[in-house]
C-alpha cells in the first residue's frame, strides 16, 4: 500500500496537477480556493513551471487559452463569481477545441453571495457556462482523494477530447483535510500536432481559432463537436452506486452532499428502510445507466443538493420521469445534515411527501 | 532580378480590407520584419477582434485568434509556454486594445511581458461599421457619436503611448504612422525594433501605428491620409515615448 499524506482538498488538486505534468497555472485570488494558487506559487518556480497571478479572472482564462494553444497542460482555478467572469474564455476554449483544466470550488450565490460551500453552479457548469453550443467535462469529487484523482483524469480527458474539463467542487471539499495517496499511474501525454508552437519552417502554419463566418461550415463544426460529445457520453460516464440493488428510495447526490447522504442511507437501513444512493462523479456527461436500472425496482428518488434544485432536472431526464423525484436541499452556504436527509427518506417511505 | 516581392511571412491570398485601408501596409511591414529577422518559424501571432480579426489567414507563422481585447493575456500564456524559443506578437485595433482590453494591455505592459504589440489606431470601430472608439477625436462624427464626440458626454480620447509611458514596466513605446513613404520607413524601423527587443529579452514593446479608415471616416483614401496629418497627429504626436535601453545607454 502506498504512503498517504494529510492534505487539504485544494492542495491535493494542486499537487495532482503538478504530478500530471501541468507546469502553468494562472489565477486570481478568491475564497474558498486560494490554497491552490498559494500552493502553485510556492511549487512552480522550484520545478521550472509558471505561476502567474493574473490581473483578472478574464486575463487568467485567456492566459490558459494561450498556453493551451501552445500544446501544454495548463489550469486555472476559481470560485463561483470568478468562474462567471471566465465564462467568455470557456466558450472560446470550446470554440477553438482547446484542452484545459478549470477548477470551481463553489460558494453560495447569486452575485457576490457568500463564501460558504454551495453546489449552485451546477447549471452553469453542466450546460457550458458561456455562450454557444458546447459542453465541458464536469467532474465532481466527494473526497480529498478524488480531488487529486479527478484532477489527473481531468487533464487526460481534456487532452483526449480536446475540450475543457472542470473540477466542480465546493468549499467543503476544498477546505477539508483527509489522507491522500498520490501514487498515480500517469499516462504519457498525447501528441498535439495542431498546437501553435512555431512552424520551424517545416509545416503549414497552425491556426487556433473559433471564428467561422460561413454558416454551413460553422454548422458542420458544431455537428462534429457534438459527435465527439456523444463519444464521451458513451465512454466516460462515472458514478458510484451505494446499496442501490434492492433500494426503494434512492438518493442522488454528489460532492459533500453525497457524503451526508451515505450516512442517511445507513441510518435508514438501520431502521429497515431500503435506501440507496447514486453518486454521479461525472455531472456532464450525466450517468444514465444507474437510473435506467433503478426505475425497475425503486419507488422514488431524492435529489440532495446544495442548490435550489438544479441536478434534479437531470435526475428526471435520466429516469425519464418514471418515478417521483423529491428535493432535499440547503442553500446559501448551508449544508443538509444526515438527520435532515434521513427525515426526508422517512417522510417519503411513510408516503407523506408532497 | 526581383525588385519587389511579397514577404515570405505574408501569405499570397486576397485580403478582405477596404480599398485605401492601411492594414495592408502594416501587415506587410510586420511580415518584412519577420523575414529580415529570420524568425518566422518560431513566431506565433495573435489576431484581435475587429477589422484585422482574420489576420490569421494572412501571416505565414502560427496564428491564434483571441477574444476581443484579450490578445495580451493570450500572448502572455503563449510566451510563457516556451519563453526561450518563441517570438510572440499581438496585432490589435483601438477598440480591442484601448477599450475592452485595456486591463490586459496595461498589465502586460506593467509586467514587462516579453512580447511585441502592434497597435493600430484609426480612431474608429471599423468592422462593426464605424462606431466611436476610445481614440476617436473630440468632435469626430461616428455612428455612435452622430453629433460629434462630446467630451462632456463621453470623455476624452485615450493616448495609449503617453499613458503606458508612466509605467515602470514597458521597455519600448513608439507612435508612428504610415501616410507617407518617409513615415512608412520610420514605422518599419519601429516595428523591427519592437521584435528585436523581444529577441534580446528586453520586454514589452508596443508600436502604435496611426492609421486611416477611409470607409468609416467617409473620405477618399488620399484625403484620409491627409486627415492623419491635419487631425490625428496634432492630438497623437509621433515619436518615442519610452525606450529604456536607449535611455540607459544615454545615461
Amino acid at each position: 500500500m502506498s504512503e498517504k499524506v494529510l492534505m487539504k482538498g485544494n492542495e491535493a488538486i494542486a499537487e495532482a496537477a503538478i504530478l500530471a505534468g501541468c507546469r502553468h497555472y494562472f489565477g486570481y485570488p478568491i475564497t474558498p480556493q486560494t490554497e491552490i494558487a498559494a500552493y502553485m506559487a510556492k511549487k512552480m518556480p522550484k520545478i521550472g513551471g509558471t505561476f502567474l497571478q493574473a490581473e483578472s479572472e478574464i486575463a487568467a482564462i485567456n492566459m490558459v487559452y494561450g498556453v493551451s494553444s501552445a500544446g501544454k497542460r495548463v489550469m486555472t482555478s476559481s470560485s463561483s463569481p470568478g468562474v462567471s467572469l471566465k465564462g467568455e474564455g470557456l466558450s472560446y476554449l470550446a470554440g477553438s477545441d482547446l484542452p484545459a483544466l478549470i477548477v470551481n470550488v463553489q460558494r453560495g450565490g447569486p452575485g457576490l453571495g457568500g463564501i460558504q460551500p454551495s453546489q449552485s453552479d451546477y447549471f452553469q457548469s453542466t450546460r457550458g457556462g458561456g455562450h454557444g453550443d458546447y459542453h465541458m467535462i464536469v467532474l465532481a469529487p466527494s473526497s480529498v482523494q478524488e480531488m487529486a484523482e479527478l484532477t489527473v483524469k481531468g487533464f487526460e480527458l481534456a487532452d483526449t477530447y480536446r475540450m475543457t474539463s472542470m473540477i466542480l467542487a465546493d468549499g467543503t471539499m476544498g477546505q477539508m483535510m483527509e489522507p491522500v495517496s498520490l501514487d498515480f499511474d500517469i499516462k504519457p501525454q498525447i501528441e498535439k500536432p495542431w498546437a501553435t508552437t512555431g512552424t520551424k519552417m517545416e509545416r503549414e502554419h497552425n491556426i487556433v481559432n473559433s471564428l467561422s463566418l460561413v454558416p454551413e461550415e460553422l454548422e458542420m463544426l458544431n455537428f462534429k463537436r457534438y459527435e465527439r460529445y456523444a463519444e464521451i457520453e458513451k465512454n466516460e460516464c462515472m458514478y458510484e452506486e451505494y446499496k442501490c440493488d434492492d433500494a426503494d428510495i434512492i438518493l442522488v447526490a454528489f460532492g459533500i452532499a453525497a457524503r451526508v447522504s451515505k450516512n442517511a442511507v445507513d441510518a435508514a437501513r438501520a431502521q429497515g428502510i431500503k435506501a440507496g444512493l447514486i453518486r454521479p462523479i461525472t455531472l456532464w456527461p450525466f450517468p444514465k445507466a444507474p437510473f435506467e436500472k433503478a426505475v425497475e425496482h425503486a419507488k422514488a428518488f431524492i435529489s440532495v443538493e446544495l442548490s435550489m434544485g438544479q441536478m434534479i432536472e437531470d435526475v428526471k431526464l435520466a429516469s425519464s420521469c418514471k418515478l417521483p423525484v423529491y428535493l432535499c436541499n440547503r442553500v446559501g452556504g448551508m449544508i443538509p445534515d444526515p438527520e435532515m436527509v434521513f427525515a426526508k427518506i422517512k417522510e417519503i417511505a411513510n408516503g407523506g411527501a408532497n | 532580378m526581383v525588385v519587389f516581392d511579397k514577404p515570405h511571412a505574408l501569405i499570397d491570398v486576397p485580403m478582405h480590407y477596404c480599398p485605401g485601408c492601411t492594414h495592408g501596409i502594416i501587415h506587410r511591414l510586420v511580415a518584412e520584419c519577420i523575414d529580415e529577422l529570420g524568425i518566422e518559424g518560431k513566431t506565433i501571432g495573435i489576431a484581435p477582434v475587429g477589422c484585422s480579426v482574420m489576420a490569421y489567414n494572412y501571416f505565414n507563422c502560427d496564428m491564434i485568434e483571441a477574444a476581443h481585447g484579450r490578445a495580451p493575456a493570450v500572448a502572455t500564456g503563449v510566451k510563457r509556454s516556451d519563453p526561450e524559443n518563441n517570438i510572440v506578437f499581438t496585432y490589435q485595433g483601438d477598440g480591442d486594445l484601448a477599450s475592452i482590453g485595456m486591463a490586459e494591455t496595461v498589465h502586460a505592459a506593467a509586467r514587462n511581458e516579453n512580447i511585441t504589440v502592434i497597435f493600430i489606431n484609426n480612431a474608429i470601430y471599423g468592422m462593426t461599421g464605424g462606431q466611436m472608439a476610445p481614440t476617436s477625436l473630440i468632435g469626430q462624427v461616428t455612428q455612435t457619436s452622430p453629433y460629434g464626440r462630446d467630451e462632456k458626454l463621453c470623455g476624452y480620447p485615450i493616448k495609449v503611448c503617453e499613458m503606458l509611458s508612466e509605467l515602470e514596466g514597458p521597455e519600448y513605446l513608439e507612435r508612428v504612422t504610415v501616410n507617407s513613404v518617409k513615415n512608412i520607413r520610420n514605422a518599419k524601423k519601429a516595428i523591427k525594433k519592437a521584435f528585436q527587443n523581444q529577441i534580446d529579452n528586453k520586454g514589452f514593446s508596443l508600436v502604435e501605428v496611426i492609421s486611416s479608415c477611409p470607409t468609416n471616416w467617409g473620405m477618399t483614401p488620399k484625403k484620409a491620409l491627409e486627415w492623419i496629418d491635419t487631425n490625428m497627429i496634432p492630438y497623437y504626436p509621433l515619436g518615442v515615448y519610452k525606450d529604456r535601453s536607449a535611455n540607459k545607454e544615454a545615461e
